[in-house]
Parts: C-alpha cells; sequence; structure tokens
C-alpha cells in the first residue's frame, strides 16, 4: 500500500502521520494489550508468565470473540446489533431444553443455534437495510425479544446431562509447544477448549473476507459513505442485509460455543454480552460511525477485557461491581480516544 | 361531505391519534375478555385509610413514573435523535443516594438521619451529574446517544451497588412511604400527584420558555441552529439534565414504595418501556418535532399493555418479549418506506375504485 512507501524513508512521526485510521486505532489497541498483559505479570506475579494463564483467558473468552466479529462486522458497515447477547442466551436455553428433555442429539442442536441465529440475522437485517428502521431500536427490540422468548422456553437454569454433550464439552485441543513443567517437574501439555479452535477460525476466516474479498471491501465502502459508495455501484442495501445476517450466523456460532463453555441453559447467561462485543470492538478499533476496523484488533479487543476481567478477580477485587465498573471505564476510555483521534485527523 | 372528511382528517393526523386508537384497542379487548378488569373497589388498607384499588388504579400508579420519564425521554429523543438507555440504571443510582443520605452509615436506622427534602435534592444533584455525563459524551465528543448511555447501563446498578456498600438499607420511618403509596385520606395514589405535578411545571415550561423552540431547532437540523446563534452542544446536554431530574423523581417514587433498594431489579428493562412511550405517541426517534402530550398518554397506554399482560399470568421476565413484538410493528408501521409503500397502495385503489 501507499503508506508503506511514503513511510520508508520518512521519520517516525511521518509514520504516524500517514497510518490509516484503521491501523493507527489497531496499534493503540495492541500497545495497550501489551502494557496491560506487563502490568499482570509485573503486579500479579508469574502466574500470568504461563502459556497457560493465556490459553485459559482464550477459553472463557472464545465465544465473545465470535459475537465480537460478528458486531465488528455490522459496525464496519455503520449499524450496531446489540441482540447477541440475548441471541447467545435464547440458543443455550434452547439447546439443553432440545438435549435434555427431548433427548436430542449434539449435532442437530449446533444445527438449531445457527438456525435461530440466522433467523435472528435475516430479520433484523431485512428491517434494518430495507425498511431503513434505526438498527439501535431494531436491535433493542431484538435483544428484549430473546431474553423473553428465553425465560418463555424455559424459566428454570438447568445443567446439561446429555452424554455426548459433556463428552464434547470435556475436549481439549493441545497446543504444540507450549507446555509448561508443573511442581513436580513433570511437563503438561497446554491445552485449550475446543471453542477457541472455531473461534481462531472465524478470526481468519474474517479477517480474510473483509480483507481480500470485493463484498468485504464494500463492508467498508458503504460505512465510510453510504452515498459515495452507492454512486460507486455497490448494492448498500443488500451490503447491510449481508453484514446482519452474518452477525446473526456469527451470534448463532458464538451462542453455540457459549453453550459449549457453560453447558447449562439460563435466562441469565451471557448478561452484558453485548456490551462486551461492543465494547472488545470498540478497544480493537472499530470506529462507531462506520468504514474503519479490523478484526485482528478486536481479536485483541477481546484479550484486553479478559486481560483486565483476570486482573480484577485475581486482585482479590470479586465483588460483582467491580466487573462492571471496570468494563465501562474500558469503554468509556476508547470511547473518549476515538472520539479526539478522529477530530484530530479531521484537523489535520 | 368534504368538510367531514377534512375534520376526520385532522383527528387521524393528530399524534395523539395513535397512542388513543391504541389505547381504545386495548379497553375493547378487555371489555370482552373479562370487563372486571375495570373494577374498582373502595376499601381500607392495614393503616386502616380508605384506598381505591383495582387494575386501574395499578395503571394510574405505575403509568405515573413511566409517564414522567416519557417527559426527560421526549426531549432527549427530540435534541440529540437517540435515546437514553441508562435510565433504569440511573434510578438504581439516585436511589442508592437518596437512601444513603436518608440512612447516613447505619443500614437500618431508627430515626432518619436527614429531612426527605434535602435527600431528594442531593439525589437529583447525583443524577443531574449522571445525566450531564451522558449528555457531554452526546453533545461534545460527538458518540452516538445509545452507545454514550450504554457505558451507564453497564456500570450504573454496579456503582448503585457500590454506594451504598452492597447493602440494603431499609427505612421504617412511615411518613416515607406516603411518595409511593398513599398519603393518608386521599384514596387516590401519590404517584398520580406528582406525575400531574410534573406535567404542570413541563406544560408551563414549554409554554413560556423557549425550551420547545431550541429543542426541536437543534434536532431537527443542528448546524443550521448553529448559524442561528443557538448552541446545539448546550441544548443536548440541558436536555439529558432535564432527564436526571425525572430520574430522581421516578427514584424517590420507586424507593419510596418498597422502602429499601434492590439493585438489580429497581427499575429493570424501565428504558424499553420509556422509549416505547416516546415511539408509541408518534415522535419520530431520529429526532426533531415531538408531541409532549402523546409521549405522556403514551406512557400509560404501554403501562395498560403491561397490566393486561400481567392479568393474563404473563411472567414478568417474559413481558419484554411481548412488548418487543409491539415496538417492531410500531417501527414497522411508522417507517418512510412502508408507509409510501402504504401511500400508493391506497392511490391505485383508489383509483380502481373511481374507475
Amino acid at each position: 500500500m501507499s503508506k508503506n512507501q511514503a513511510s520508508a524513508a520518512g521519520s517516525f512521526r511521518d509514520k504516524l502521520k500517514n497510518l490509516t485510521d484503521t491501523n493507527l486505532l489497531l496499534a493503540i489497541t495492541i500497545i495497550v494489550f501489551f502494557l496491560m498483559y506487563l502490568g499482570a505479570v509485573l503486579f500479579q506475579g508469574g502466574g500470568f508468565l504461563k502459556p497457560q494463564a493465556f490459553f485459559n483467558i482464550l477459553s472463557a473468552n472464545a465465544a465473545l470473540v465470535i459475537l465480537s466479529c460478528g458486531l465488528s462486522l455490522v459496525m464496519i458497515t455503520g449499524g450496531i446489533d446489540i441482540s447477541v447477547g440475548g441471541v447467545t442466551a435464547l440458543i443455550s436455553m434452547c439447546c439443553a431444553v432440545y438435549l435434555d428433555f427431548h433427548g436430542g442429539n449434539v449435532m442437530t442442536s449446533a444445527v438449531i443455534a445457527l438456525a435461530i441465529g440466522l433467523g435472528f440475522g435475516l430479520f433484523q437485517g431485512f428491517l434494518v437495510a430495507y425498511l431503513d428502521i434505526q438498527p439501535f431500536i431494531v436491535t433493542l427490540a431484538g435483544m428484549f425479544f430473546a431474553r423473553g422468548l428465553t425465560t418463555i422456553v424455559n424459566t428454570k437454569p438447568f445443567n446439561v446431562a446429555n452424554e455426548a454433550f459433556t463428552k464434547l464439552k470435556m475436549t481439549r485441543v493441545t497446543v504444540p509447544f507450549m507446555g509448561s513443567v508443573n511442581k513436580r517437574g513433570i511437563y503438561v501439555d497446554a491445552y485449550v477448549e475446543i471453542g477457541v479452535a472455531v473461534a481462531v477460525l472465524v478470526v481468519i476466516l474474517m479477517f480474510c473476507f473483509l480483507r481480500w474479498t470485493k463484498l468485504g471491501r464494500s463492508f467498508y465502502a458503504v460505512g465510510g459513505n453510504a452515498q459515495s459508495a452507492l454512486m460507486l455501484g455497490i448494492n448498500v442495501k443488500r451490503t447491510r442485509f449481508i453484514s446482519h445476517v452474518l452477525c446473526g450466523l456469527l451470534a448463532g456460532i458464538g451462542g453455540f460455543v457459549y453453550f459449549l463453555h457453560v453447558g447449562s441453559g439460563s435466562a441469565s447467561h451471557a448478561a452484558g454480552a453485548e456490551m462486551d462485543a461492543i465494547a472488545s470492538s470498540i478497544i480493537g478499533g472499530t470506529m462507531l460511525t462506520g468504514g474503519v476496523g479490523n478484526i485482528a484488533g478486536t481479536f485483541f479487543g477481546v484479550l484486553s477485557l479478559g486481560t483486565i476481567q483476570n486482573i480484577v478477580s485475581s486482585a482479590g477485587l470479586d465483588q460483582a461491581w467491580w466487573s462492571g465498573i471496570t468494563r465501562a471505564v474500558m469503554l468509556c476510555l476508547f470511547l473518549v480516544i476515538q472520539s479526539v483521534v478522529m477530530a484530530r485527523k479531521k484537523k489535520a | 361531505m368534504k368538510k367531514e372528511n377534512s375534520i376526520f382528517m385532522k383527528i387521524v393526523r393528530n399524534q395523539c391519534f395513535i397512542p388513543l386508537m391504541a389505547l381504545l384497542l386495548l379497553v375493547v379487548f378487555n371489555l370482552i375478555a373479562d370487563p372486571g378488569f375495570f373494577k374498582i373497589t373502595l376499601a381500607d388498607n392495614s393503616a386502616g385509610n380508605p384506598i381505591l384499588s383495582g387494575f386501574l388504579i395499578t395503571i394510574l400508579d405505575s403509568g405515573s413514573e413511566l409517564a414522567i420519564l416519557a417527559i426527560g425521554m421526549t426531549l432527549v429523543t427530540a435534541a440529540s435523535g437517540g435515546q437514553d438507555i441508562s435510565v433504569g440504571a440511573a434510578v438504581a443510582i439516585a436511589g442508592s443516594v437518596l437512601l444513603r443520605v436518608l440512612c447516613g452509615t447505619n443500614s437500618r436506622p431508627e430515626t432518619l438521619q436527614a429531612p426527605i427534602i434535602a435527600a431528594f435534592l442531593v439525589s437529583c444533584v447525583a443524577a443531574m451529574l449522571f445525566g450531564a455525563f451522558n449528555g457531554v459524551l452526546v453533545a461534545y465528543f460527538k458518540i452516538q446517544p445509545m452507545i454514550a448511555t450504554l457505558i451507564l447501563y453497564t456500570a450504573g446498578r454496579s456503582i448503585a451497588a457500590w454506594i451504598n456498600n452492597n447493602e440494603l438499607p431499609v427505612i421504617s420511618e412511615p411518613s416515607f412511604k406516603y411518595f409511593g403509596e398513599f398519603i393518608p385520606g386521599i384514596p387516590i395514589p401519590t404517584p398520580f400527584f406528582i406525575a400531574v405535578a410534573c406535567m404542570i411545571v413541563t406544560a408551563l415550561a414549554l409554554k413560556f420558555t423557549n425550551l420547545r423552540l431550541y429543542t426541536q431547532a437543534v434536532g431537527i437540523n443542528q448546524s443550521s441552529s448553529r448559524l442561528n446563534g443557538l448552541n446545539p452542544a448546550v441544548i443536548k446536554v440541558m436536555s439529558f439534565v432535564i432527564l436526571g431530574v425525572c430520574v430522581a423523581v421516578v427514584a424517590l417514587i420507586k424507593v419510596s414504595r418498597i422502602a429499601t433498594i434492590n439493585y438489580s431489579v429497581i427499575a429493570k428493562d424501565i428504558e424499553m418501556d420509556a422509549i416505547l412511550a416516546v415511539a408509541l405517541g408518534g415522535n419520530a426517534l431520529s429526532g426533531g418535532r415531538f408531541n409532549m402530550a402523546a409521549s405522556i398518554i403514551g406512557a400509560y397506554v404501554i403501562q395498560f399493555l403491561t397490566t393486561t399482560l400481567y392479568k393474563f399470568k404473563v411472567q414478568s421476565d417474559a413481558l419484554p418479549a411481548y412488548k418487543a413484538v409491539v415496538v417492531i410493528v410500531l417501527v414497522v408501521v411508522s417507517a418512510p418506506v412502508v408507509r409510501e409503500w402504504f401511500a400508493g397502495f391506497s392511490k391505485k385503489f383508489m383509483k380502481r375504485e373511481a374507475a
């Protein structure tokens, strides 16, 4: 790209100036993540140094990674989707009821999860893209609908006892070369949950999709300036529609991965997941105004949130309110950073 | 014939028409399903005071909270073109501050540590500050209102719990209950009077100040209002601060009802109802012109719907699903694309009729 050629001989300042919005915000995110992890290692001791600590954060946040990818897609086209948390809860409840009360098998439950997510995506996408209704209102209704429906499906939370499911839930993927030696001097392999494999696959696929496909590029065009995208011959409505459908589909996958992680159905599952996903995308450098964003950044955004969560809980501040407050502070901080960065860019 | 038609059209065009039609629909539905819905009885309560009870009184009672919030929400919607989704969390914060001032450090005081009015003023200031926080994010940092308020939406209940050290103070003073229940000797629930007072203040403010003009000007076209010498940012922040006052009043009623607080349950999902009230009142959710009376009627209609659903034994957790359907129907019907489509359709129909 042109920025590489321009900055080849330039000083650091020039480099900074020539960074695209996407790369600048991404750079901020990655730096913040590494600083935070470094801080965790310094203040919380060596626990964070072991690769397994990092993989645990990954395992716990695999579903969030997938949900955030979906949100990034929608946000890049200038929309928003706050129904993903509700959809996740609905999926976990439906799958749990199907597996335990109706004796279903795991594959079919995965299909159910995808179908629910896709259904929400199609319906919301249609309302937003073709009927031109504010995405926030549509998906707010979607969120309340999904949460309400979850209680209608089944009121009480319960654990799934299905054998095939528990077997899949306990499946671990070993990560080569990352194991560590435990206290007795025995080498233990590092492992991640199966959801992480799915999440990594989704991240890679979505990254390639946004970067190298025609449709992916048109997402940026529509989010950046819908009017000029229209003049370039891009089907703006269809692009918006597809972004919501993809987000719904990813919510379906994420919902199933979440279900695989917790192994139970409850109406209070994934409370505030939409908020976490939006926060991760924003921390990852996706602009709320659309047109700017990067899936790699989103991935680091989720990791940053997960690390904060871990620091908060290992610092003994595990009272419920702390995690809410820290997350909100993070989001607030990054929103303001974005706003300031963009204002400066505009001036320059 | 033609004149009649025009009067009919005038009524239909009036913004209050939509919520009143919805109300009529609900009333008819309830009349058919069970006329007992409209029964009001006068009986003595446990303290020996005569009070009215019945489903209609419940609507008047709980709908008043919603009406107060709808006033602020209408202003925010008109000025900023977005909605505040943190009102529920803000009510929790204001209620928590109120209890904190009333109880001091002791969570079960024998006597109140401060006069109720002072505590209310402090909670009012707190709610206004949080409103101003939202407003500054929206107006000066140019963040979409719903995203900006998402911050407080997540953190609000945690902050509320933190203010009182996660304790649940209980107030035993009987006069504190007057605000949320009944004043001895008056059989109508107090929240209704509070709501009426708020409505009168709002009506006076809209009548005698430039509040309506400025808010609408900023909502309709921000840059042209700036060229006309208004400061859009200040107007936006002000609308959020006014919503803060409404939130504090609702918090007083809510906390007074149960004389204590439950951080995770108080005013839960009320943001949805408040937004719904504004939408049902026919106000554009994208800002601009507004009709306060329609919003207030909308609020009572929403409460009517809620109470009807409760009567049919719908669980409180499942309520949002039904309301979400109402929201979707409302926004779809009022979407410009759908309206155009309908207009085209009816024109075609008329033509065929004429031929």
